[in-house]
């Protein structure tokens, strides 16, 4: 009997607090932003800095919003770093009407297959970390992003390569995901073009005991090994290859750059090159504010992207301000938002200055090549930057050169 | 009884003449053979696949690769081989008993890996790590990941397997399903709230025993043998002998045939049948968390989904040698590793191939065998109990 009453308590108080959470949605203006990255598993240092930094900007920066009588919260999905969850979470949150924008993702190979289910429902995404080439050159009118692009970055890491003494043959190892592929073909077809040997492109799904992969690498003994793939596998395939007696260079994509990197490949991590979309923070000046406001928030360093998932979100709260205007105070509809996102001219971030090109790149984006420095986790924010520069879009750099307006790429 | 006594002493010699060879001989003259034997067949099949295809790709001749690449493949098919076979172990003695998949294995060996890292971790916070005497202390963290993960199996099988017994057979299969879920999502939460960390690290770079390579010199070339790959290859050993002695050599292990062969009637003949069961994963389980404890040394790193996928193999392994038959699983785990690694070796030759294929060819042996041995490598045709 006992049992019985309290259960029963139970479900009355649950549902008056169902009734009063309804209540609350139906009278404010609720306008809600999402993001979407893993938020659990072997990338959660990345998916949660990305969540970090978007709820710090949401926090800071929807002063407009707020003014104009809205009231903006922060929704986080845990994407898992897998198409299904993050498809699966697009599904649900494309029906929460209040939801007028995503940041994210971490993974490429997640946000591709999310974000045409945001497209159907015209739910734009600002992501601050997806580097696969497909995310914008569908043309989809949805998906933006504020980093560059794999194309790009490959072709900067094998023009860094080539340029490295004693640098003539390279190894291309990839993870098999849309990411980690892409970027080692990029990588490889550049690298050949700058007169390197590839030996090999070779993919790999193996995630702890390298020794198999590793047997034809040294029978083969590249002067470089190129992991195109994320710190929990490069991390430990480094500490094995080096083990195993290989002793050339290694070098990766923004996927190494996590301060777990230096713990999973110890010692034989130092020395190791990588490109990133995503340069530390402290080499943005206007980024150190942020850097304290995030340490006092969240009680450590900000993480890559953690800076890009601010601006991400800072472009997102200016657009649906903008939209919200011309819609004369009302929330706008996400079509809207959709267009005043890619309409973003010259937005004056923490980590750069964005305007959209029309397949919703960035029309200048920095590309960064950095060295590990040390075996220590919490010395990874001093790893060297070697070399920076910008690179124009695809699309921008066609229109810079002055022909005619590109026409839209295929699949659009 | 009398008339025995003056003979005592030359008996016992003769039995211990006879007890050296059965527990310790054979059984390491088995692995020997084992591991020779694979390693033999495999040669021969990478030399005979380098005549076929001499030059696979512009600029590789396949000999000269093969002749590069034998020892690493052999010693790296040895150290997946043993670890296999050790988890094999696990499954294999739970279906000669119960007749099921304790498909929970796989997370009963990520437990051990797991626990094994927190006793290398908890000895490196405190500092005392580098005072350890080598031996001890691998010694120390093995027998600290078998304990944990026996004592987990038994719990395992008194909680989700013991109420089911009788039931038909999909039924526990489902519980080890959830059980698996649980442990995998248990430990993320366990390590999430206490070191707010998903890879888990072993300290293995701080030791510097541990950490410096090995330089074999063989033939042409050297080959750098990680520490921990003899310690894989050792602690199997010495733990293999150990259960081949258990099973074949005590009264307890003889409880453990005798269930296997007729739960019935050996639950008539005095045996309790329970505490044999809960023996048997008692065994099997602290297999696997050895396992786990000797993975994660070796590879570094060990996370909560890192039993999947050597669960997986493992499991083919025990059916590769013949499922519910010991020497079957040590056989099929010595043989997969074996094939994996000079898959793994040589398939990156082969352009439109490459190492992802290497499951699909090792999959393809194994249906072959099936196909022309169906109960396994040195399985023996049971009849269906009708």
């Amino acid at each position: 009997m006992q049992v019985k009453r309290v259960l029963l308590l139970f479900v009355v108080v649950a549902l008056a607090l169902s009734v009063t959470v309804a209540t609350a949605q139906d009278d404010a203006k609720v306008i809600k932003i999402a993001s979407q990255s893993p938020l659990s598993g072997p990338q959660s240092i990345l998916g949660t800095a990305i969540r970090n930094g978007a709820e710090l900007a949401i926090e800071q920066l929807s002063g407009p919003l707020t003014e104009m009588g809205f009231k903006v919260e922060f929704v986080p999905f845990d994407d898992q770093a897998t198409p299904d969850v993050g498809v699966a979470n697009a599904n649900n949150l494309v029906n929460d009407p209040a939801i007028l924008a995503v940041v994210g993702h971490l993974n490429s190979g997640v946000a591709i297959p999310s974000s045409e289910v945001y497209d159907a429902n015209n739910l734009v995404m600002v992501s601050p970390a997806n580097t696969n080439v497909n995310i914008t050159d569908r043309g989809l009118p949805t998906v933006n992003r504020i980093c560059g692009r794999d194309d790009t970055q490959g072709a900067a890491g094998a023009a860094f390569a080539a340029s490295l003494e004693g640098v003539e043959s390279v190894y291309v190892l990839h993870d098999t995901t849309a990411y980690g592929q892409g970027v080692a073909e990029f990588f490889a077809s550049a690298a050949e073009e700058a007169g390197l040997t590839v030996l090999n492109v070779e993919g790999t799904t193996e995630t702890a005991n390298f020794d198999g992969v590793i047997q034809p690498i040294l029978a083969l003994d590249p002067d470089l090994i190129y992991f195109g793939g994320l710190y929990p596998q490069s991390g430990i395939f480094i500490n094995q290859a080096r083990a195993a007696g290989y002793e050339g260079f290694f070098m990766g994509p923004d996927g190494f750059d996590a301060s777990d990197f230096a713990e999973l490949a110890g010692e034989a991590g130092v020395g190791t090159y990588y490109t990133t979309v995503a340069a530390p923070p402290t080499f943005y000046p206007d980024a150190a504010q942020f850097i304290e406001d995030y340490q006092a928030k969240f009680g450590e360093d900000p993480q890559p992207f953690a800076a890009q998932a601010y601006d991400s979100a800072g472009i997102v709260l200016a657009a649906i301000a903008k939209a919200a205007e011309e819609a004369g105070g009302e929330a706008p509809t996400r079509e809207a938002v959709a267009a005043a996102v890619r309409a973003t001219e010259n937005y004056d971030g923490i980590t750069g200055t964005y305007t959209f090109d029309d397949n919703g790149d960035p029309e200048l984006a920095t590309y960064v090549i950095l060295q590990v420095k040390s075996a220590d986790p919490a010395e990874w924010s001093s790893n060297e930057v070697l070399d920076e520069f910008q690179a124009p879009s695809p699309l921008y750099a066609v229109m810079q050169s002055g022909e005619a307006t590109p026409e839209a790429t295929p699949g659009s | 009884m009398l008339d025995a006594r003056p003979t005592v002493g030359a008996v016992s010699l003769r039995s211990l003449a006879e007890w050296i060879y059965r527990f310790i001989l054979f059984p390491i003259g088995q692995m020997f053979v084992f591991v020779v034997g694979a390693a033999v067949v495999l040669t021969l099949f990478a030399y005979g696949l380098a005549l076929l295809f001499p030059e696979p790709r512009p600029n590789i001749v396949l000999v000269d690769q093969v002749n590069r690449q034998l020892p690493g493949m052999i010693i790296s098919g040895i150290t997946t081989g043993f670890v296999y076979a050790m988890i094999a172990l696990g499954y294999t003695l739970v279906y000669g008993v119960l007749k099921f998949i304790n498909f929970a294995h796989s997370e009963i060996f990520m437990v051990g890996s797991v626990v094994g890292f927190e006793v290398m971790r908890r000895l490196d916070d405190a500092g005392n790590l580098p005072f350890w005497n080598p031996v001890l202390l691998i010694m120390l963290i093995i027998l600290v990941a078998m304990l944990f993960s026996g004592l987990l199996a038994v719990a395992i099988e008194r909680i989700a397997y013991r109420p089911l017994r009788g039931a038909p057979r999909l039924v526990p299969l489902i519980s080890a399903i959830g059980i698996s879920f649980f442990l995998i999502d248990f430990v993320r939460a366990f390590q999430a709230i206490t070191r707010n960390d998903f890879n888990l690290t072993y300290p293995t770079n701080d030791l510097e025993w541990l950490r410096t390579p090995v330089k074999l010199a063989i033939g042409e070339g050297t080959v750098n043998v990680r520490p921990t790959q003899f310690v894989v290859v050792l602690g199997a050993v010495v733990t293999l002998i150990a259960l081949n002695y258990f099973v074949n050599g005590t009264k307890l292990g003889r409880g453990i045939r005798a269930v296997s062969q007729d739960m019935t009637t050996a639950g008539l003949m005095g045996i309790n049948v329970n505490r044999m069961v809960s023996l048997t994963f008692f065994v099997g389980g602290s297999f696997g968390g050895a396992a786990g404890a000797l993975f994660g040394m070796n590879v570094g790193t060990v996370t909560p989904f890192v039993g999947f996928i050597p669960g997986i193999k493992a499991f083919t392994a025990a059916v590769l040698g013949g499922i519910g038959n010991v020497t079957g699983a040590l056989l099929g785990g010595l043989a997969l590793g074996m094939i994996e690694a000079f898959l793994n070796g040589l398939l990156v030759y082969f352009p439109a191939l490459g190492q992802r294929y290497t499951d699909v060819f090792a999959f393809s042996v194994l249906i072959l065998i099936l196909i022309f041995r169906p109960s396994g490598l040195l399985g023996e045709r049971v009849d269906e109990k009708v």
